[in-house]
Protein backbone atom coordinates (compact mmCIF):
# COMPACT_ATOMS: atom_id res chain seq x y z
CA UNK A 1 0.00 0.00 0.00
CA UNK A 2 3.15 2.73 1.00
CA UNK A 3 4.64 1.54 -2.67
CA UNK A 4 1.30 2.65 -4.51
CA UNK A 5 1.19 5.43 -2.14
CA UNK A 6 4.19 6.45 -3.01
CA UNK A 7 2.99 6.18 -6.90
CA UNK A 8 0.40 8.25 -6.91
CA UNK A 9 2.06 10.71 -5.41
CA UNK A 10 4.89 10.54 -7.66
CA UNK A 11 2.30 10.66 -10.51
CA UNK A 12 0.68 13.60 -9.04
CA UNK A 13 3.78 16.06 -9.17
CA UNK A 14 4.26 14.70 -12.17
CA UNK A 15 1.26 16.04 -13.68
CA UNK A 16 0.86 18.83 -11.52
CA UNK A 17 -0.90 21.21 -13.44
CA UNK A 18 -4.20 18.63 -13.95
CA UNK A 19 -3.77 17.54 -10.58
CA UNK A 20 -4.05 21.06 -9.46
CA UNK A 21 -7.12 21.58 -11.80
CA UNK A 22 -8.59 19.18 -10.74
CA UNK A 23 -8.22 20.20 -6.38
CA UNK A 24 -9.72 23.56 -7.65
CA UNK A 25 -12.28 22.13 -9.55
CA UNK A 26 -13.33 19.72 -6.27
CA UNK A 27 -12.29 22.85 -3.99
CA UNK A 28 -15.33 24.37 -5.84
CA UNK A 29 -17.78 21.79 -5.98
CA UNK A 30 -17.42 21.26 -2.12
CA UNK A 31 -17.20 24.93 -1.11
CA UNK A 32 -20.77 25.34 -2.50
CA UNK A 33 -22.24 22.20 -1.22
CA UNK A 34 -20.48 22.86 2.09
CA UNK A 35 -21.93 26.59 2.15
CA UNK A 36 -25.42 25.29 1.39
CA UNK A 37 -24.90 22.73 4.45
CA UNK A 38 -24.14 25.44 6.44
CA UNK A 39 -26.72 27.37 5.49
CA UNK A 40 -29.18 24.65 6.25
CA UNK A 41 -27.40 23.78 9.87
CA UNK A 42 -28.06 27.40 10.77
CA UNK A 43 -31.19 27.94 9.77
CA UNK A 44 -32.26 24.55 11.29
CA UNK A 45 -31.03 25.76 14.54
CA UNK A 46 -32.49 28.91 13.84
CA UNK A 47 -36.01 27.50 13.62
CA UNK A 48 -34.91 25.57 16.66
CA UNK A 49 -33.85 28.43 18.36
CA UNK A 50 -37.08 30.51 17.95
CA UNK A 51 -39.30 27.75 18.17
CA UNK A 52 -38.23 26.59 21.45
CA UNK A 53 -41.00 27.85 24.21
CA UNK A 54 -43.45 28.52 21.55
CA UNK A 55 -46.93 27.12 23.04
CA UNK A 56 -50.74 27.11 21.94
CA UNK A 57 -52.83 28.76 23.98
CA UNK A 58 -56.42 26.94 24.61
CA UNK A 59 -58.77 29.67 26.11
CA UNK A 60 -61.82 28.09 27.43
CA UNK A 61 -65.05 29.32 27.63
CA UNK A 62 -66.55 31.13 30.50
CA UNK A 63 -68.10 29.36 33.71
CA UNK A 64 -66.89 25.60 32.38
CA UNK A 65 -67.36 23.35 35.30
CA UNK A 66 -64.50 21.94 37.11
CA UNK A 67 -65.51 18.09 35.69
CA UNK A 68 -65.49 19.47 32.05
CA UNK A 69 -62.03 21.24 33.00
CA UNK A 70 -60.37 17.47 33.45
CA UNK A 71 -62.66 16.27 30.33
CA UNK A 72 -60.96 19.30 28.05
CA UNK A 73 -57.41 18.39 29.63
CA UNK A 74 -57.67 14.43 28.55
CA UNK A 75 -58.72 15.53 24.27
CA UNK A 76 -55.80 17.76 24.74
CA UNK A 77 -53.79 15.28 25.76
CA UNK A 78 -55.08 12.84 23.35
CA UNK A 79 -54.14 15.04 20.13
CA UNK A 80 -51.27 14.05 17.80
CA UNK A 81 -47.93 15.62 18.45
CA UNK A 82 -48.99 17.28 21.96
CA UNK A 83 -46.92 17.22 24.39
CA UNK A 84 -46.73 18.82 27.88
CA UNK A 85 -50.48 20.63 29.24
CA UNK A 86 -50.52 22.93 31.75
CA UNK A 87 -54.05 24.35 33.48
CA UNK A 88 -54.29 28.02 34.43
CA UNK A 89 -56.98 28.70 35.85
CA UNK A 90 -58.41 32.60 35.34
CA UNK A 91 -57.36 33.09 39.22
CA UNK A 92 -53.68 32.23 38.24
CA UNK A 93 -54.19 34.25 34.91
CA UNK A 94 -54.98 37.42 36.91
CA UNK A 95 -52.43 36.77 39.75
CA UNK A 96 -49.67 36.71 36.96
CA UNK A 97 -51.38 39.69 35.45
CA UNK A 98 -51.37 41.95 38.12
CA UNK A 99 -47.82 41.45 38.84
CA UNK A 100 -46.81 41.98 35.34
CA UNK A 101 -48.80 45.17 35.54
CA UNK A 102 -47.98 46.37 38.96
CA UNK A 103 -47.45 49.70 37.70
CA UNK A 104 -50.87 50.05 36.69
CA UNK A 105 -52.62 48.49 39.20
CA UNK A 106 -55.66 50.90 39.58
CA UNK A 107 -56.45 49.91 36.33
CA UNK A 108 -56.63 46.55 37.37
CA UNK A 109 -58.48 47.27 40.96
CA UNK A 110 -61.43 48.63 39.25
CA UNK A 111 -62.59 45.48 37.68
CA UNK A 112 -65.40 44.00 39.07
CA UNK A 113 -65.10 40.70 38.04
CA UNK A 114 -62.00 38.28 36.64
CA UNK A 115 -62.17 38.67 32.82
CA UNK A 116 -59.62 36.53 31.77
CA UNK A 117 -60.65 32.83 30.93
CA UNK A 118 -59.26 29.24 32.10
CA UNK A 119 -56.47 28.17 29.75
CA UNK A 120 -54.65 25.59 28.67
CA UNK A 121 -51.12 26.06 28.12
CA UNK A 122 -49.95 22.96 25.19
CA UNK A 123 -46.20 22.31 24.40
CA UNK A 124 -46.09 20.04 20.73
CA UNK A 125 -43.27 17.96 20.43
CA UNK A 126 -41.22 18.02 17.22
CA UNK A 127 -42.51 19.93 15.20
CA UNK A 128 -39.68 22.76 14.36
CA UNK A 129 -39.58 21.19 11.00
CA UNK A 130 -43.44 21.01 10.37
CA UNK A 131 -45.55 23.86 11.00
CA UNK A 132 -48.40 21.70 9.37
CA UNK A 133 -48.17 19.21 12.16
CA UNK A 134 -48.18 22.14 15.02
CA UNK A 135 -51.29 23.93 13.09
CA UNK A 136 -52.68 20.97 12.46
CA UNK A 137 -52.71 20.27 16.48
CA UNK A 138 -54.03 23.64 17.04
CA UNK A 139 -57.23 23.52 14.76
CA UNK A 140 -57.70 20.10 16.39
CA UNK A 141 -57.67 21.51 20.03
CA UNK A 142 -60.03 24.17 18.57
CA UNK A 143 -62.69 21.57 17.62
CA UNK A 144 -63.04 20.34 21.45
CA UNK A 145 -66.29 21.43 22.98
CA UNK A 146 -65.69 23.82 26.01
CA UNK A 147 -62.77 25.20 24.04
CA UNK A 148 -63.83 28.58 23.24
CA UNK A 149 -60.22 30.03 20.85
CA UNK A 150 -57.37 28.92 20.14
CA UNK A 151 -53.86 31.02 19.61
CA UNK A 152 -50.21 30.55 19.29
CA UNK A 153 -48.57 33.50 18.23
CA UNK A 154 -45.38 33.70 15.22
CA UNK A 155 -47.81 32.67 12.64
CA UNK A 156 -45.15 34.43 10.43
CA UNK A 157 -43.07 31.07 11.59
CA UNK A 158 -44.80 29.06 9.44
CA UNK A 159 -43.91 30.92 6.33
CA UNK A 160 -40.66 30.67 7.32
CA UNK A 161 -40.18 27.47 7.76
CA UNK A 162 -42.51 26.51 4.71
CA UNK A 163 -39.99 28.29 2.60
CA UNK A 164 -36.84 26.85 4.76
CA UNK A 165 -38.11 23.58 3.37
CA UNK A 166 -38.14 24.61 -0.02
CA UNK A 167 -34.52 25.84 0.28
CA UNK A 168 -33.79 22.34 1.95
CA UNK A 169 -35.24 20.69 -0.95
CA UNK A 170 -32.87 23.06 -3.34
CA UNK A 171 -30.23 22.22 -1.19
CA UNK A 172 -30.18 18.47 -1.75
CA UNK A 173 -30.75 18.94 -5.05
CA UNK A 174 -27.78 20.94 -5.85
CA UNK A 175 -25.77 19.18 -3.32
CA UNK A 176 -26.44 15.71 -5.84
CA UNK A 177 -25.95 17.82 -8.46
CA UNK A 178 -22.39 19.34 -7.36
CA UNK A 179 -21.38 15.87 -6.06
CA UNK A 180 -22.05 14.32 -9.72
CA UNK A 181 -19.94 16.94 -11.00
CA UNK A 182 -17.42 16.29 -8.80
CA UNK A 183 -16.96 12.71 -9.86
CA UNK A 184 -17.37 13.93 -13.36
CA UNK A 185 -14.63 16.57 -12.91
CA UNK A 186 -12.20 13.81 -11.30
CA UNK A 187 -13.47 11.04 -13.98
CA UNK A 188 -11.88 13.53 -16.97
CA UNK A 189 -9.21 14.19 -14.83
CA UNK A 190 -8.17 10.82 -14.42
CA UNK A 191 -8.81 9.84 -18.12
CA UNK A 192 -6.51 12.55 -19.12
CA UNK A 193 -3.95 11.05 -17.02
CA UNK A 194 -4.84 7.35 -18.09
CA UNK A 195 -4.85 8.49 -21.97
CA UNK A 196 -1.18 10.26 -21.38
CA UNK A 197 0.11 7.01 -19.66
CA UNK A 198 -1.34 4.49 -22.25
CA UNK A 199 1.57 3.06 -23.23
CA UNK A 200 2.83 2.20 -19.74
CA UNK A 201 -0.49 0.86 -18.77
CA UNK A 202 -0.23 -1.45 -21.80
CA UNK A 203 2.93 -2.65 -20.96
CA UNK A 204 2.11 -3.11 -17.89
CA UNK A 205 -0.72 -4.78 -18.34
CA UNK A 206 0.79 -7.11 -20.82
CA UNK A 207 3.63 -8.14 -18.79
CA UNK A 208 1.23 -9.58 -16.54
CA UNK A 209 0.56 -6.79 -13.80
CA UNK A 210 -2.14 -7.35 -11.89
CA UNK A 211 -5.45 -5.40 -12.07
CA UNK A 212 -5.02 -3.89 -8.60
CA UNK A 213 -1.43 -3.25 -9.53
CA UNK A 214 -2.23 -0.78 -12.42
CA UNK A 215 -5.51 0.24 -10.85
CA UNK A 216 -4.76 0.95 -7.26
CA UNK A 217 -2.26 4.25 -8.34
CA UNK A 218 -4.95 5.63 -9.69
CA UNK A 219 -7.71 5.19 -6.68
CA UNK A 220 -4.72 6.47 -4.51
CA UNK A 221 -4.65 9.59 -6.64
CA UNK A 222 -8.27 10.49 -6.96
CA UNK A 223 -8.89 9.70 -2.98
CA UNK A 224 -5.53 12.05 -2.53
CA UNK A 225 -7.44 14.65 -4.91
CA UNK A 226 -10.54 14.27 -3.28
CA UNK A 227 -9.37 15.20 -0.25
CA UNK A 228 -7.34 18.16 -0.79
CA UNK A 229 -10.10 19.67 -3.30
CA UNK A 230 -12.55 19.18 0.17
CA UNK A 231 -9.48 20.51 2.35
CA UNK A 232 -9.25 23.74 0.06
CA UNK A 233 -13.12 24.06 -0.10
CA UNK A 234 -13.84 23.68 3.36
CA UNK A 235 -10.74 25.97 4.49
CA UNK A 236 -12.37 28.75 1.57
CA UNK A 237 -15.96 28.92 3.62
CA UNK A 238 -14.09 28.58 7.16
CA UNK A 239 -12.25 32.12 6.03
CA UNK A 240 -15.47 33.84 4.62
CA UNK A 241 -16.91 32.43 8.13
CA UNK A 242 -14.51 33.95 9.87
CA UNK A 243 -13.95 37.18 7.74
CA UNK A 244 -18.26 37.85 8.16
CA UNK A 245 -18.39 36.72 11.56
CA UNK A 246 -14.91 38.63 12.98
CA UNK A 247 -16.81 41.91 11.01
CA UNK A 248 -20.16 41.39 12.59
CA UNK A 249 -18.60 41.13 15.98
CA UNK A 250 -16.34 44.19 15.20
CA UNK A 251 -19.86 45.82 14.63
CA UNK A 252 -18.44 46.96 11.30
CA UNK A 253 -21.78 45.38 10.14
CA UNK A 254 -24.94 45.77 11.59
CA UNK A 255 -28.23 43.11 11.57
CA UNK A 256 -31.29 45.15 11.26
CA UNK A 257 -34.56 43.10 12.14
CA UNK A 258 -37.54 42.97 9.98
CA UNK A 259 -40.26 44.78 11.37
CA UNK A 260 -42.74 41.65 10.88
CA UNK A 261 -40.39 39.31 13.13
CA UNK A 262 -41.58 39.02 16.79
CA UNK A 263 -37.75 37.70 17.77
CA UNK A 264 -34.69 38.86 16.37
CA UNK A 265 -31.50 37.22 15.59
CA UNK A 266 -29.48 39.10 17.92
CA UNK A 267 -28.98 35.88 20.79
CA UNK A 268 -28.86 33.24 18.30
CA UNK A 269 -24.83 31.82 17.63
CA UNK A 270 -24.17 31.44 14.46
CA UNK A 271 -21.96 28.20 14.36
CA UNK A 272 -19.15 26.61 11.61
CA UNK A 273 -19.81 23.18 10.89
CA UNK A 274 -19.44 20.91 13.22
CA UNK A 275 -16.35 18.33 12.96
CA UNK A 276 -18.55 15.39 12.29
CA UNK A 277 -20.56 17.37 9.47
CA UNK A 278 -17.20 18.42 8.12
CA UNK A 279 -15.92 15.24 8.15
CA UNK A 280 -18.39 13.72 6.39
CA UNK A 281 -18.07 16.30 3.47
CA UNK A 282 -14.04 15.61 3.55
CA UNK A 283 -15.61 11.62 3.42
CA UNK A 284 -17.86 12.43 0.49
CA UNK A 285 -15.48 14.32 -1.73
CA UNK A 286 -12.90 11.33 -1.42
CA UNK A 287 -15.68 8.98 -2.28
CA UNK A 288 -16.74 11.52 -5.30
CA UNK A 289 -13.04 10.86 -6.18
CA UNK A 290 -12.88 7.44 -6.17
CA UNK A 291 -15.89 6.89 -8.21
CA UNK A 292 -14.69 9.08 -10.64
CA UNK A 293 -11.57 7.45 -10.81
CA UNK A 294 -13.64 4.06 -10.94
CA UNK A 295 -15.78 5.40 -14.19
CA UNK A 296 -12.31 6.33 -15.92
CA UNK A 297 -10.79 3.24 -15.27
CA UNK A 298 -13.73 0.86 -16.35
CA UNK A 299 -14.07 2.76 -19.46
CA UNK A 300 -10.27 3.01 -20.32
CA UNK A 301 -9.29 -0.37 -19.44
CA UNK A 302 -12.31 -1.49 -21.63
CA UNK A 303 -10.78 0.56 -24.58
CA UNK A 304 -7.01 -0.35 -23.68
CA UNK B 1 1.30 -32.60 -40.12
CA UNK B 2 0.20 -34.89 -37.62
CA UNK B 3 -0.45 -32.79 -34.19
CA UNK B 4 -0.28 -33.91 -30.51
CA UNK B 5 1.60 -36.95 -31.40
CA UNK B 6 3.86 -35.37 -28.63
CA UNK B 7 2.52 -34.70 -25.20
CA UNK B 8 5.35 -32.98 -24.37
CA UNK B 9 3.94 -29.13 -25.68
CA UNK B 10 3.81 -26.19 -23.92
CA UNK B 11 1.39 -24.31 -26.28
CA UNK B 12 -1.35 -26.03 -28.25
CA UNK B 13 -3.75 -24.31 -30.94
CA UNK B 14 -6.54 -26.47 -31.56
CA UNK B 15 -8.39 -25.68 -35.00
CA UNK B 16 -8.30 -21.94 -34.53
CA UNK B 17 -10.39 -19.31 -36.06
CA UNK B 18 -9.70 -16.14 -35.72
CA UNK B 19 -12.07 -13.30 -37.71
CA UNK B 20 -12.48 -9.73 -37.45
CA UNK B 21 -15.57 -7.96 -38.57
CA UNK B 22 -16.47 -10.98 -40.24
CA UNK B 23 -13.06 -11.15 -42.15
CA UNK B 24 -10.76 -14.33 -41.59
CA UNK B 25 -7.11 -13.59 -40.43
CA UNK B 26 -6.37 -17.12 -39.03
CA UNK B 27 -8.17 -20.19 -40.44
CA UNK B 28 -8.52 -23.78 -38.86
CA UNK B 29 -4.81 -23.92 -37.13
CA UNK B 30 -3.93 -26.38 -35.47
CA UNK B 31 -0.18 -26.48 -34.34
CA UNK B 32 1.73 -27.99 -30.94
CA UNK B 33 5.06 -25.89 -29.48
CA UNK B 34 6.98 -28.08 -27.55
CA UNK B 35 8.97 -26.97 -24.40
CA UNK B 36 12.33 -25.07 -25.12
CA UNK B 37 11.32 -25.18 -28.83
CA UNK B 38 12.79 -22.53 -31.44
CA UNK B 39 9.23 -21.71 -33.27
CA UNK B 40 9.65 -19.19 -36.30
CA UNK B 41 6.61 -18.14 -37.76
CA UNK B 42 6.49 -16.74 -41.22
CA UNK B 43 4.77 -15.87 -44.04
CA UNK B 44 3.75 -12.75 -45.71
CA UNK B 45 2.50 -9.59 -44.10
CA UNK B 46 -1.39 -10.21 -43.60
CA UNK B 47 -0.86 -13.90 -43.47
CA UNK B 48 -1.96 -13.46 -39.52
CA UNK B 49 1.61 -14.04 -38.10
CA UNK B 50 0.85 -11.02 -35.42
CA UNK B 51 -2.61 -12.30 -34.78
CA UNK B 52 -1.33 -15.85 -34.10
CA UNK B 53 1.13 -14.25 -31.40
CA UNK B 54 -1.78 -11.66 -29.86
CA UNK B 55 -3.81 -15.00 -29.51
CA UNK B 56 -1.15 -15.99 -26.79
CA UNK B 57 -1.00 -13.18 -24.44
CA UNK B 58 -4.62 -12.78 -24.73
CA UNK B 59 -3.97 -10.05 -26.72
CA UNK B 60 -6.89 -10.77 -29.15
CA UNK B 61 -9.45 -13.37 -27.93
CA UNK B 62 -9.80 -16.81 -30.15
CA UNK B 63 -13.07 -17.05 -32.73
CA UNK B 64 -13.53 -20.46 -32.61
CA UNK B 65 -11.13 -23.51 -31.45
CA UNK B 66 -9.13 -23.94 -28.54
CA UNK B 67 -5.89 -22.39 -27.55
CA UNK B 68 -3.91 -24.32 -24.24
CA UNK B 69 -0.92 -22.91 -22.81
CA UNK B 70 0.61 -25.24 -19.97
CA UNK B 71 -2.77 -26.78 -19.10
CA UNK B 72 -4.57 -23.55 -19.55
CA UNK B 73 -7.48 -23.44 -21.47
CA UNK B 74 -7.65 -19.87 -22.68
CA UNK B 75 -10.86 -19.58 -23.97
CA UNK B 76 -12.27 -20.87 -20.50
CA UNK B 77 -9.86 -18.62 -18.61
CA UNK B 78 -11.13 -16.02 -15.82
CA UNK B 79 -10.17 -12.39 -15.92
CA UNK B 80 -8.21 -12.80 -12.78
CA UNK B 81 -5.55 -15.36 -14.18
CA UNK B 82 -4.85 -13.25 -17.38
CA UNK B 83 -1.87 -11.74 -15.52
CA UNK B 84 -1.03 -15.27 -14.13
CA UNK B 85 -0.99 -16.01 -18.12
CA UNK B 86 0.88 -13.81 -19.24
CA UNK B 87 3.93 -13.44 -16.70
CA UNK B 88 4.61 -17.12 -18.34
CA UNK B 89 5.28 -14.55 -22.02
CA UNK B 90 8.45 -11.90 -22.60
CA UNK B 91 6.80 -10.53 -25.26
CA UNK B 92 9.90 -8.27 -27.92
CA UNK B 93 7.53 -6.13 -30.41
CA UNK B 94 9.20 -4.42 -33.60
CA UNK B 95 8.61 -0.97 -32.57
CA UNK B 96 9.98 -1.65 -28.98
CA UNK B 97 7.17 -0.51 -27.14
CA UNK B 98 9.09 1.42 -24.93
CA UNK B 99 7.55 3.98 -22.71
CA UNK B 100 9.95 7.04 -23.72
CA UNK B 101 9.43 9.64 -21.20
CA UNK B 102 10.89 6.73 -18.66
CA UNK B 103 14.51 5.91 -19.12
CA UNK B 104 16.33 2.66 -19.69
CA UNK B 105 16.04 1.56 -16.00
CA UNK B 106 12.64 2.51 -15.44
CA UNK B 107 11.40 1.47 -18.48
CA UNK B 108 12.58 -2.39 -16.92
CA UNK B 109 11.87 -1.77 -13.64
CA UNK B 110 8.31 -1.33 -14.55
CA UNK B 111 8.23 -5.15 -15.17
CA UNK B 112 9.64 -6.14 -12.51
CA UNK B 113 7.52 -4.16 -10.35
CA UNK B 114 4.79 -5.29 -12.02
CA UNK B 115 5.45 -9.17 -11.99
CA UNK B 116 5.45 -8.38 -8.27
CA UNK B 117 9.19 -8.70 -7.26
CA UNK B 118 10.50 -7.42 -3.80
CA UNK B 119 11.48 -3.93 -3.89
CA UNK B 120 14.95 -4.58 -2.64
CA UNK B 121 15.26 -7.35 -5.07
CA UNK B 122 14.53 -4.70 -8.31
CA UNK B 123 17.62 -2.86 -8.62
CA UNK B 124 19.36 -5.92 -9.00
CA UNK B 125 17.55 -7.71 -11.09
CA UNK B 126 17.48 -4.69 -13.63
CA UNK B 127 21.26 -4.29 -13.80
CA UNK B 128 21.51 -8.19 -13.94
CA UNK B 129 19.25 -8.10 -17.24
CA UNK B 130 20.88 -5.06 -18.19
CA UNK B 131 24.17 -6.86 -18.17
CA UNK B 132 22.88 -9.54 -19.74
CA UNK B 133 21.66 -7.70 -23.00
CA UNK B 134 25.14 -5.39 -22.42
CA UNK B 135 23.36 -2.29 -22.16
CA UNK B 136 25.18 -1.39 -18.42
CA UNK B 137 26.10 2.39 -17.82
CA UNK B 138 22.93 3.38 -20.01
CA UNK B 139 20.56 3.13 -17.33
CA UNK B 140 19.49 6.80 -17.44
CA UNK B 141 19.41 7.33 -20.68
CA UNK B 142 15.79 7.67 -22.03
CA UNK B 143 14.88 5.86 -25.20
CA UNK B 144 14.39 8.50 -28.06
CA UNK B 145 18.76 8.93 -27.11
CA UNK B 146 19.24 4.98 -28.23
CA UNK B 147 19.82 3.66 -31.43
CA UNK B 148 17.54 1.46 -32.81
CA UNK B 149 19.56 -2.04 -31.85
CA UNK B 150 20.12 -0.17 -28.80
CA UNK B 151 16.32 -0.14 -28.03
CA UNK B 152 15.75 -3.32 -29.16
CA UNK B 153 18.31 -4.73 -26.77
CA UNK B 154 16.39 -2.96 -24.04
CA UNK B 155 13.16 -4.46 -24.82
CA UNK B 156 14.92 -7.80 -24.71
CA UNK B 157 16.06 -7.02 -21.56
CA UNK B 158 12.58 -5.92 -20.78
CA UNK B 159 10.92 -9.14 -21.49
CA UNK B 160 12.81 -11.57 -19.91
CA UNK B 161 13.33 -9.84 -16.92
CA UNK B 162 10.19 -11.27 -15.10
CA UNK B 163 12.00 -14.90 -16.13
CA UNK B 164 9.52 -15.58 -18.69
CA UNK B 165 8.63 -19.42 -20.18
CA UNK B 166 7.88 -18.70 -23.64
CA UNK B 167 9.43 -15.96 -25.36
CA UNK B 168 7.22 -14.46 -27.93
CA UNK B 169 9.21 -11.62 -30.69
CA UNK B 170 7.07 -10.29 -33.48
CA UNK B 171 9.46 -8.71 -36.12
CA UNK B 172 12.09 -8.16 -33.55
CA UNK B 173 14.70 -7.37 -36.04
CA UNK B 174 12.42 -5.85 -38.59
CA UNK B 175 13.57 -2.44 -37.90
CA UNK B 176 17.23 -3.32 -37.07
CA UNK B 177 20.30 -2.93 -39.08
CA UNK B 178 21.87 -6.75 -40.22
CA UNK B 179 24.52 -5.89 -37.37
CA UNK B 180 22.07 -4.92 -34.38
CA UNK B 181 19.76 -7.54 -35.84
CA UNK B 182 22.30 -10.74 -35.31
CA UNK B 183 22.87 -9.00 -31.83
CA UNK B 184 19.48 -9.20 -30.85
CA UNK B 185 19.36 -12.77 -32.32
CA UNK B 186 22.40 -13.49 -30.77
CA UNK B 187 20.87 -12.82 -27.56
CA UNK B 188 17.44 -14.99 -28.33
CA UNK B 189 19.45 -17.82 -28.54
CA UNK B 190 21.50 -17.38 -25.92
CA UNK B 191 18.03 -17.68 -23.25
CA UNK B 192 16.80 -20.98 -25.73
CA UNK B 193 20.17 -22.18 -24.21
CA UNK B 194 19.04 -21.54 -21.03
CA UNK B 195 15.77 -23.34 -21.73
CA UNK B 196 13.09 -20.88 -22.73
CA UNK B 197 10.71 -22.12 -25.56
CA UNK B 198 11.42 -19.51 -28.01
CA UNK B 199 8.22 -18.40 -30.88
CA UNK B 200 9.53 -15.82 -33.10
CA UNK B 201 7.69 -14.49 -36.30
CA UNK B 202 10.13 -12.71 -38.55
CA UNK B 203 11.09 -12.69 -42.36
CA UNK B 204 14.76 -12.66 -42.00
CA UNK B 205 15.14 -16.34 -43.78
CA UNK B 206 19.11 -15.40 -43.40
CA UNK B 207 19.28 -15.47 -39.62
CA UNK B 208 16.53 -18.82 -39.21
CA UNK B 209 19.21 -20.50 -41.35
CA UNK B 210 21.95 -19.39 -38.82
CA UNK B 211 19.89 -20.35 -36.27
CA UNK B 212 17.91 -23.36 -36.70
CA UNK B 213 14.65 -24.83 -35.35
CA UNK B 214 10.91 -25.51 -36.69
CA UNK B 215 9.15 -22.73 -38.91
CA UNK B 216 5.89 -22.87 -39.62
CA UNK B 217 4.28 -21.27 -43.27
CA UNK B 218 1.23 -18.97 -42.45
CA UNK B 219 -0.58 -17.98 -46.19
CA UNK B 220 -3.76 -16.13 -46.21
CA UNK B 221 -4.31 -17.53 -42.40
CA UNK B 222 -3.56 -20.79 -42.87
CA UNK B 223 -0.89 -23.03 -42.27
CA UNK B 224 0.51 -23.93 -44.95
CA UNK B 225 3.72 -25.94 -44.35
CA UNK B 226 5.85 -27.14 -40.95
CA UNK B 227 9.83 -27.54 -41.58
CA UNK B 228 12.68 -28.26 -39.77
CA UNK B 229 16.14 -26.25 -40.36
CA UNK B 230 18.62 -27.81 -38.67
CA UNK B 231 20.82 -26.42 -35.68
CA UNK B 232 23.78 -25.10 -37.68
CA UNK B 233 27.32 -26.50 -36.47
Amino acid sequence: MLYFFKRAIRDIRANRFLNFVAVITIALSVLIISAFVFFLVNANALIDFWTKGIRIMAYLEPGIPKDNIAEIRRHIEKTEGVGKVRFISKTEAMDQFKKEMEHQSSLISNLKENPLPDTFEIAVRGFSRNWEKFESAARGIATIPGVEEVEYGRKWLGRFISIFNLFRLTGYAMTGLFFVATIFFVANTIRLMLYSRREEIEIMRLVGASESFVKDPFYIQSIILGAFGGLMGLGALFAAFRFIMGNWEMGNWKWEPMSDFQLSVSDFQINFLSPEISGAILLGSMLAGCLGCYISLRQFLKLY
Amino acid sequence: MQPFQDKNFIIRFFHVHKRYDGKNALIDITLDVHENEFLFITGPSGAGKTTLLKMLYLGEPVSEGQVIIDGMNLSRISRRRIPGLRRKFGIIFQDYKLIPTKNVYENIALVVEAVGTKKRLIRKKVNSVLRTVGMEGKEKIFPPGLSGGEQQRVAVARAIAGNPRVILADEPTGSLDTASAEGVFELLKGFHARGATMIVATHNKSLIRRTGGRVILLEQGRLKSSTIVPVPN
